[in-house]
């Protein structure tokens, strides 16, 4: 398989062209937009917590402010969240960070269900911030930490270093 | 001139649409055959001849300039001289002393903004920019302007991206200090009627300040003879080093206007509590100079002169035309900015709702290198309302094949995004 190929496989394209839950939520318990000031991609991603237990997690990005590898990355980050309790998603939110960091032992990428389809992105070191915007944004949602994230600042952890 | 070298430019007759050079000049392209490299606006290639030169000045001829009282110091001094000439002549300017050196065309603007600026521009005072700026045009006059309590006026750019020259017209009044705006838009390729603009400033007193970062690699260029106070541009976009760049000032604007920054070679007598400045153009160029970057980018002058700058923009202009009838060709292909007639060697176009990272990533993988974003001009792509676009540039190593590389790889990304 190509690298290209490997970066946009069917399922990324079938979850940018259809996004899944990417709408607003009125009753969210808490929204944070992330950015990428070097691209000037968005997107705003809303958390409802029901005692520890996400239940429900959406997401938007303006017309245009949102590539292929972001918006489905978001996708699936919603699908894969629902349900979990914030620590699990926390974790997760690691094992996927080393995913696309290239850093997961590939006997573990099964673990990870339909989000393994973003482990091309690990061969496109200029994409990892792509893919993991939105779980930035999550992140500092289920944190209560500051309701605007940016790739280029430092605090998004885990873990904040990125290539490029 | 002690060992500019002679460089050579194995200028072939081309068709329209072949390269005005050999590709074998440049290290980078030969080594990497297979590139397709169109992102020139953002930086160019260095042919052989300035590497060279570069090499032969660290070499040969290194030591810190204006100082040293031996031999070797005044042979740098006089490299440092000569590439200074040398420079001049390639944009036009006979009196040398007004070209001032910087690191880039960023440090040019800040330079005119923040010393001249601060000087000349107060409370109520107008500032007048446009809608079509790089941020290196836009955040310092933004800046001055809300250091000085001074009214920053951006002028409206039209639909297909020029400047709005009657718009620009009703802005500038009395009130107004100065009209910035650049040569060619970095982002769209839009050739900007510098005449035309600053006869506008002028009715009204205005300094006239241009960004020519996308102007001097392109085009030819007599500065003495176009209507400016201040032209700044880079050298890495047109051939020469990173790090180097170039303000040429109007003498009594330089002479009347504070310091950029002090310290050493800018001072003529130090005393405990006051000093007085050096005669330009070291009045400006605080600091151990850039020797070997201002050896390296007069290198660059001799080699694109040996091309010679009518036949580069020849070529460019050739580029862009075929650039754009094949794109034009491609369904969902939309290409932003003016008409090719009115565009120098920039095609900025977005692909039906394709992202432009996802078309640059897919082009990356084909060999073709292109700029995808806002191209640091955020408030004109507001202005446009496209969040981001892809942008080919083409320079004098370009060719129909990159042209031709290029519309394959964008149909490849079109079959994989219909495909899902």
């Amino acid at each position: 398989m190509s690298s290209t190929d490997a970066l946009y496989q069917e399922l990324i394209l079938e979850h940018n062209r259809k996004p899944r839950n990417f709408r607003e939520m009125p009753d969210a318990t808490a929204t944070v937009e992330g950015r990428n000031p070097l691209c000037g991609d968005e997107v705003r991603v809303w958390v409802k917590l029901e005692g520890d237990t996400i239940s429900d997690v959406s997401f938007l990005s303006p017309p245009g402010k949102g590539c292929a590898i972001s918006k489905a990355s978001a996708s699936l980050m919603t699908t894969a969240v629902k349900g979990k309790s914030r620590a699990e998603a926390e974790a997760l939110f690691e094992r996927f960070h080393d995913l696309v960091m290239g850093k997961l032992p590939e006997s573990e990428h099964k673990s990870l269900g339909s989000l393994r389809a973003l482990g091309g992105v690990s061969r496109f070191p200029l994409r990892v911030k792509c893919a993991s915007l939105a779980w930035h944004a999550m992140h500092s949602a289920l944190d209560a930490g500051p309701a605007e994230v940016s790739t280029e600042r430092e605090g998004n952890a885990p873990p904040p270093t990125e290539g490029a | 001139m002690t060992t500019v070298q002679r460089n050579t430019v194995s200028a072939r007759r081309s068709t329209p649409v072949g390269a005005t050079v050999d590709r074998r000049d440049f290290p980078l392209l030969a080594a990497h055959p297979h590139l397709h490299y169109l992102d020139s606006a953002a930086t160019s290639q260095k042919p052989r001849a300035v590497l060279d030169a570069i090499r032969q000045y660290y070499e040969n001829d290194n030591a810190n300039p204006h100082r040293g009282a031996y031999e070797l110091s005044a042979r740098a001094t006089q490299r440092y001289h000569d590439a200074r000439a040398r420079i001049a002549r390639f944009v036009g300017v006979r009196d040398t002393d007004r070209l001032i050196f910087t690191r880039g065309t960023t440090e040019s603007l800040n330079l005119v903004a923040s010393a001249w600026g601060r000087a000349n521009v107060g409370a109520g005072d107008e500032v007048v920019i446009t809608g079509l700026e790089h941020h290196a045009n836009f955040v310092p006059w933004q800046q001055l302007a809300l250091e000085r309590r001074a009214v920053l006026r951006i002028c409206r750019i039209t639909a297909d991206g020029r400047i709005d020259l009657d718009e620009l017209a009703s802005i500038v009044s009395a009130r107004t200090k100065v009209v910035a705006f650049n040569h060619v838009s970095n982002a769209l390729g839009t050739v900007n009627p510098v005449g035309e603009i600053a006869a506008i400033a002028r009715r009204h007193g205005a300094v006239v300040v241009c960004d020519g970062a996308q102007g001097a690699p392109h085009l030819p260029l007599d500065l003495d003879s176009l209507d400016v106070d201040f032209y700044a541009f880079s050298g890495h976009k047109m051939l020469g080093p990173m790090g180097s760049g170039v303000l040429v000032g109007r003498r009594d604007l330089l002479e009347a206007m504070p310091p950029y920054q002090t310290g050493g070679d800018m001072i003529e007598i130090v005393g405990d509590d006051r000093t007085t400045w050096n005669v330009l153009p070291h009045k400006f160029e605080a600091g151990t100079p850039n020797v070997a970057d201002a050896v390296g980018l007069a290198a660059a002058c001799e080699y694109l002169d040996t091309i010679g700058m009518e036949r580069v923009h020849a070529h460019e202009k050739a580029l862009t035309t075929l650039a754009t009838e094949r794109l034009t060709a491609v369904p969902d292909v939309k290409i932003h900015g003016p008409s090719v007639e009115l565009r120098g060697g920039v095609v900025s176009f977005t692909v039906g709702d394709i992202h432009p990272h996802d078309l640059a990533t897919i082009l990356d993988q084909e060999g073709v290198c292109v700029r995808a974003g806002h191209h640091c001009a955020q408030p004109l792509m507001r202005r446009l309302n496209v969040p981001a676009t892809v942008r080919a540039s083409f320079y004098v190593y370009n060719d129909e094949n990159d042209v031709a590389a290029l519309v394959a790889g964008i149909e490849k990304a079109k079959t994989l995004f219909q495909s899902a």
